[in-house]
C-alpha cells in the first residue's frame, strides 16, 4: 500500500517538475495509440459498414476474418511485424524497425479488426433500408455516412473506446517493433516493464497510474460525446 | 398533352442469376398516380428504387423529363424526387428534425425549411409532435413524419413503397384518406407500390401489374380489375372464376363457348374454334334456388352447381361451387346468404350477365 | 455499396499517414547513422548503458538503437544480422558463435560477479562453504529449494556450468525454474526461502526488499564477464558494420572504461562492474 502513495507521489512529482522524459514517454505514448486508432477508425469504420450494408461476394469471409482478428494475441502480432520488418525480413528495405512508425503499424493491425467488429455490429442495429431511405431523401453518398455515423453514435464510440483502449495499453507488440529504445520508441507501456524489472517498482506505479489517468481522460471525453442528448421518452404502448 | 416525367426502357435488372425485373417500357406522366400492384417478390420495390435512381438497371435506360439519366446526374435528379417506404424509417432525432432532414441535405437555410416545411407538418396532422422523440411515436405518426419529410421537398416525382402496408387498418384508413386528399389537390406526380388491390384502386389513376419481375398490364383501374389481359393478372386482380373454353358459335357480337359440357353467352368478337378463358369476378356471379323460383333476371347464363366450401368474408360470404368439375367462385351480401339458406352440398344456381364475362384469349 | 470507394480512399490515406508518421522521431536517422546493439535485459537493467550510449552518441555522431531481450535472442539477432553489434555475458555461448563465424572480434569489456543468496536462516549451510560447487552440492542434498532462472539467459548458463562442475543433475521439487528475469526470480527466492544465484547488481537493486542474503561470494566460477563482437558482415543485409565496430571499440576504449569504473559506486558504495579490457579471461579475478 505505501508502495502505492509512493508510485501517487512519484508520479505528481515527475508531472508536476516536468520531468522532460516522463512527459515525453506520455506524450509518444498518446501520439503512437491516438495515430493507431485514428487509422483504425479509417480503415474499420467503412469496412464495418460495408459488411454491415451490402451484400459482396466474400462477405462471409471477411466478416469471419474480422471477428478472429479481434482476438489477434498482441504479442503474437508484433512476432510477426518484426519478422516483416527485419532487415533480412521482405519488407526490411523500409527501414521500419524500432520506429514509432513500425508501432503504430502494429498497433493498427491490433485495433483495427475491434473498430470494423464493433461498427460491423453496431450498424447491423440498424434498419438495413435506412440507407435506401436516406438516400431516397436526397442524401450523398458522404452525406450518408455521416447520417448512418451519428445513427449509430453509441456503438460507434464504444468501438472507438476499446480500440484505442486496446492498443494504449498493450505492451507485447510495441516491445517487439519499437525496441524500448530511450527517446524514440519508449511508452509507457514499455517503460513501466522496464522499471519494474529494474526493481524501481515506485517509477513503475507512477508510470502505470499516469497511463491509467491518460486513458481514463480519454475514456470521459468520448463518453461525454456518446451519452450526449440521451433523452427517455416513455415509448407509446 | 401531359409531359412525361420519367420513362423505363427496355430496363432488366438481375439479382444474382434470376431476372428480377423486366420492364420493355413504363412511364409517368406528369401529375398522376400511377399503382404498381403486384404479389410479393414482383419486383415492385425493385421497379421503385430503379425509378428512383437508387438501383442500377443490368440493361436499359431510365429518362427524366425526356433525358437520358447518365452517371454524373443521379444526385441532381434524385434530388428532385423522393422516397418513401413501408416502415418509417426515421433517425433518432425529434420529429422536426426528421421531417426537415431533406431540406437540411439540400443546404436550405433555417428559415427556408421553416417555410417549407410548416405546411406539412399542418396537413399531416404532426404539428402538435415536433419536438417529440421519432422513437416515441406511434406507427401512424411515424409514416406521416415520413411523408412529411418527403412532400417537405416539393418533389417533382413522389415514389411510395407499400407506405400502409405496416400499419394497423384504422391507422391506414385514416392516412390513405389525407394522402388521397393530398395527392388531389397538390397534384404531385405519384408512383405508388402496393400488394393491396384496394389501396391500388383508391388511390391510382393508372394501374401498372407487376407479376414475376414482369409488367403485364399497364391501364385504367376499371380496365383493368374487368378485363385482366391473362390468367396470372386475372388471379391477381381478384377474378376468381377462370374457366377454360372453346368457341363454339358466333353472331350479333355474341359468342356462344362451351365450357365442358355447358354452354354460356358472352359478348365479344371471336373466332369459331378460338381456345379462351372465361373470367367472372366473384361480385358479377349470383346464386339462387336451383328450381327457378321465380326471380326473373337478366342474367341470361344460369349453371347448376353445389355449394364446395363457405368463407366468411368481411361483411359477405364467399362461395366457391362445383360446377361439373369446373369452379365458380360466388360473392354473397350476408342478407342474401342468409335468405338462401345456403349450405355446403347443397344445389343451386349460379347466374351471371354474358356482360360481366371477361373473356381472356388462351395463347 | 456506400462502404467500399471509400474504404479504398482509407486505406490509401492511412498509408500516407504511416510513412510519413509525422513526428520527428521516425525512421528520420539515416540507416548509415544508426547502430543497432543487442544485448541483454540485466544488462540494461543495471542502467550502465545509459551513461555509456549517450557518451558515445555525443562523441562518435551515431544513434545507438539498444535493443535489450534474452541472452540467447541477444545473439541471435546479431547472428542473423539484425543488430550491429552484441554486448552480452555468456562466455560459452559467445565462444560458439565466433566458432561458426558469425560473429568477430570478441573483446572483453568489464564484469561483475554472481553471488549465492539465500534465507538468513541458511539451512544448506552455504556459509561455511568456499567453492560454489560445494554450495549447490549442499543446496541440493539438503533439499532446501533453489530458485533458477532457466531461461537461457547468461545468469542461466553460468548457473548452468555450476551444475555441471558439481556433477549434479538439478532435478526435483526442490529446484524450480522461473523463466523470468533476475528481479523475479530474486522475488519467488525469497518468498520460498530458498537459494538461487544472482548477479550483485540485481541483488543490490532489489536488497530492500529482500529477506535474501548474500551467503557466498568471490569464488572465480562466479565471475560475469560481458564482452562485445562485432557482427560478420556476410551474416546479411544493411548491416552497419562500420558503425558497430565504432561502438565495440569505444566500448574497449579510455572513456567506456573509466565510466565503467566509476558506475555505481555512489549508490552502492562500490563499482557494479570491474573494467577489463584488454585484459584475457584467465587473469581475471586471479
Amino acid at each position: 500500500m505505501e508502495l502505492l502513495w509512493e508510485g501517487i507521489k512519484h508520479a505528481l512529482a515527475a508531472l508536476l517538475a516536468g520531468d522532460r522524459e516522463v512527459i515525453d514517454i506520455t506524450l509518444l505514448s498518446l501520439r503512437i495509440s491516438g495515430a493507431a486508432t485514428l487509422i483504425s477508425l479509417l480503415l474499420g469504420v467503412p469496412l464495418g459498414i460495408a459488411i454491415a450494408q451490402s451484400r459482396f461476394p466474400g462477405r462471409n469471409l471477411v466478416a469471419s476474418l474480422v471477428n478472429t482478428g479481434m482476438g489477434l494475441p498482441p504479442v503474437v502480432v508484433g512476432l510477426f511485424v518484426s519478422i516483416l520488418l527485419w532487415r533480412n525480413g521482405p519488407l526490411g528495405f523500409l527501414e521500419l524497425l524500432y520506429t514509432p512508425a513500425a508501432m503504430i503499424s502494429a498497433q493498427v493491425i491490433i485495433a483495427f479488426p475491434i473498430v470494423a467488429g464493433l461498427t460491423m455490429s453496431a450498424f447491423q442495429t440498424l434498419d438495413p433500408k435506412l440507407g435506401l431511405q436516406l438516400l431516397g431523401i436526397g442524401a450523398s453518398k458522404p452525406q450518408l455516412l455521416w447520417l448512418l455515423c451519428k445513427e449509430a453514435k453509441l456503438p460507434l464510440l464504444a468501438a472507438v473506446m476499446a480500440g484505442f483502449g486496446g492498443v494504449i495499453s498493450e505492451v507485447g507488440a510495441s516491445m517487439m517493433v519499437g525496441g524500448n529504445i530511450r527517446g524514440q520508441t519508449r511508452v509507457l507501456t514499455t517503460a513501466t516493464v522496464l522499471e519494474t524489472g529494474k526493481g524501481n517498482f515506485e517509477i513503475a506505479i507512477a508510470l502505470g497510474l499516469i497511463l491509467l489517468a491518460l486513458t481514463f481522460a480519454v475514456n470521459l471525453l468520448l463518453t461525454y460525446i456518446q451519452q450526449r442528448e440521451q433523452i427517455r421518452w416513455p415509448r407509446p404502448s | 398533352m401531359a409531359e412525361t416525367i420519367l420513362e423505363l426502357k427496355n430496363i432488366v435488372v438481375r439479382h444474382g442469376e434470376t431476372i428480377a425485373l423486366r420492364v420493355p417500357s413504363l412511364g409517368v406522366a406528369q401529375g398522376e398516380v400511377l399503382a404498381v400492384i403486384g404479389p410479393n417478390g414482383a419486383g415492385k420495390s425493385t421497379l421503385l428504387r430503379v425509378m428512383g435512381l437508387l438501383e442500377r438497371p443490368a440493361e436499359g435506360e431510365v429518362y427524366f423529363r425526356g433525358r437520358a439519366v447518365a452517371d454524373a446526374d443521379t444526385l441532381a435528379l434524385r434530388r428532385r424526387m423522393a422516397s418513401v417506404f413501408q416502415e418509417p424509417l426515421l433517425l433518432a432525432a425529434t420529429v422536426y428534425d426528421n421531417a426537415t432532414l431533406g431540406l437540411r441535405l439540400r443546404g436550405f437555410d433555417r428559415r427556408a425549411i421553416e417555410r417549407r416545411v410548416a405546411p406539412w407538418l399542418e396537413r399531416l396532422g404532426i404539428t402538435h409532435l415536433v419536438k417529440r422523440p421519432a422513437r416515441s411515436l406511434s406507427g401512424g405518426e411515424a409514416q406521416r413524419t415520413s411523408l412529411a419529410r418527403a412532400l417537405a421537398l416539393d418533389p417533382e416525382l413522389l415514389l411510395l413503397d407499400e407506405p400502409f402496408s405496416a400499419l394497423d387498418p384504422p391507422t391506414r384508413d385514416g392516412l390513405i384518406l389525407d394522402l388521397e386528399k393530398i395527392l388531389r389537390d397538390t397534384g404531385i406526380t405519384t408512383v405508388f407500390v402496393t400488394h393491396d388491390r384496394d389501396e391500388a384502386g383508391m388511390l391510382g389513376e393508372r394501374i401498372a401489374v407487376l407479376i414475376g419481375g414482369g409488367l403485364l398490364q399497364v391501364g385504367a383501374a376499371a380496365e383493368v380489375f374487368a378485363q385482366p389481359v391473362d390468367e396470372s393478372v386475372a388471379g391477381f386482380v381478384g377474378v376468381e372464376t377462370r374457366l377454360p373454353g372453346v368457341v363454339e358459335s358466333v353472331g350479333e357480337g355474341l359468342a356462344q363457348i362451351a365450357l365442358d359440357g355447358r354452354a354460356i353467352e358472352v359478348v365479344g368478337d371471336f373466332q369459331i374454334g378460338e381456345r379462351v378463358i372465361v373470367c367472372l369476378r366473384p361480385e358479377d356471379v349470383t346464386l339462387g334456388s336451383p328450381h327457378g323460383d321465380g326471380v326473373k333476371s337478366s342474367a341470361r347464363n344460369r349453371l347448376a352447381a353445389r355449394v364446395a366450401k363457405i368463407n366468411p368474408w368481411g361483411f359477405h360470404y364467399r362461395v366457391a361451387l362445383d360446377c361439373g368439375g369446373a369452379r365458380l367462385v360466388a360473392l354473397v351480401t350476408r342478407p342474401s346468404f342468409v335468405d338462401l339458406g345456403l349450405r355446403e352440398g347443397e344445389e343451386v344456381m349460379a347466374s351471371f350477365k354474358a356482360t360481366a364475362v371477361h373473356v381472356i384469349r388462351r395463347k | 455499396m456506400v462502404g467500399k470507394n471509400i474504404f479504398s480512399s482509407a486505406v490509401l490515406v492511412s498509408l500516407v499517414l504511416i510513412a510519413a508518421a509525422p513526428f520527428d522521431i521516425s525512421a528520420a536517422d539515416a540507416p548509415s547513422k544508426s547502430v543497432i546493439l543487442s544485448t541483454t535485459t540485466s544488462t540494461q537493467d543495471s542502467g550502465l548503458l545509459d551513461v555509456l550510449v549517450p557518451l558515445f552518441e555525443k562523441k562518435s555522431g551515431y544513434s545507438v538503437k539498444t535493443i535489450s531481450v534474452g541472452t540467447g535472442q541477444a545473439l541471435e539477432l546479431a547472428a542473423r544480422g539484425e543488430a550491429d553489434v552484441a554486448l552480452v555475458h555468456a562466455p560459452v555461448l559467445e565462444k560458439k558463435y565466433v566458432a561458426d563465424g558469425k560473429l568477430v572480434n570478441r573483446r572483453l569489456v568489464m564484469y561483475n560477479d554472481f553471488i549465492v543468496v539465500g534465507p538468513p536462516a541458511d539451512p544448506a549451510k552455504v556459509k561455511s562453504t568456499k567453492s560454489s560447487a560445494e554450495a549447490l552440492k549442499r543446496i541440493a542434498a539438503g533439499g532446501a529449494g533453489f530458485v533458477s532462472r532457466g531461461d537461457n539467459s547468461g545468469t542461466h548458463n553460468l548457473e548452468k556450468s555450476l551444475w555441471k562442475t558439481a556433477a549434479i543433475e538439478p532435478k526435483g521439487a526442490w529446484y524450480i525454474e522461473s523463466g523470468q528475469g533476475m528481479g523475479a526470480t530474486l522475488g519467488i527466492a525469497d518468498e520460498r526461502g530458498g537459494y538461487t544465484i544472482t548477479d550483485r547488481a540485481t541483488y543490490l537493486a532489489f536488497q530492500k526488499r529482500l529477506a535474501l542474503v548474500i551467503l557466498l561470494e568471490g569464488d572465480k566460477p562466479l565471475l560475469n564477464i560481458y564482452s562485445v563482437m562485432e557482427v560478420n558482415p556476410a551474416n546479411g543485409q544493411r548491416i552497419n558494420t562500420v558503425g558497430g565496430k565504432a561502438f565495440a571499440d569505444f566500448m574497449v576504449g579510455p572513456d567506456a572504461q573509466g565510466a565503467i569504473e566509476k558506475f555505481g559506486a555512489e549508490k552502492y558504495g562500490r563499482a557494479l562492474f570491474t573494467p577489463a579490457a584488454g585484459k584475457r579471461e584467465e587473469e581475471i579475478g586471479g
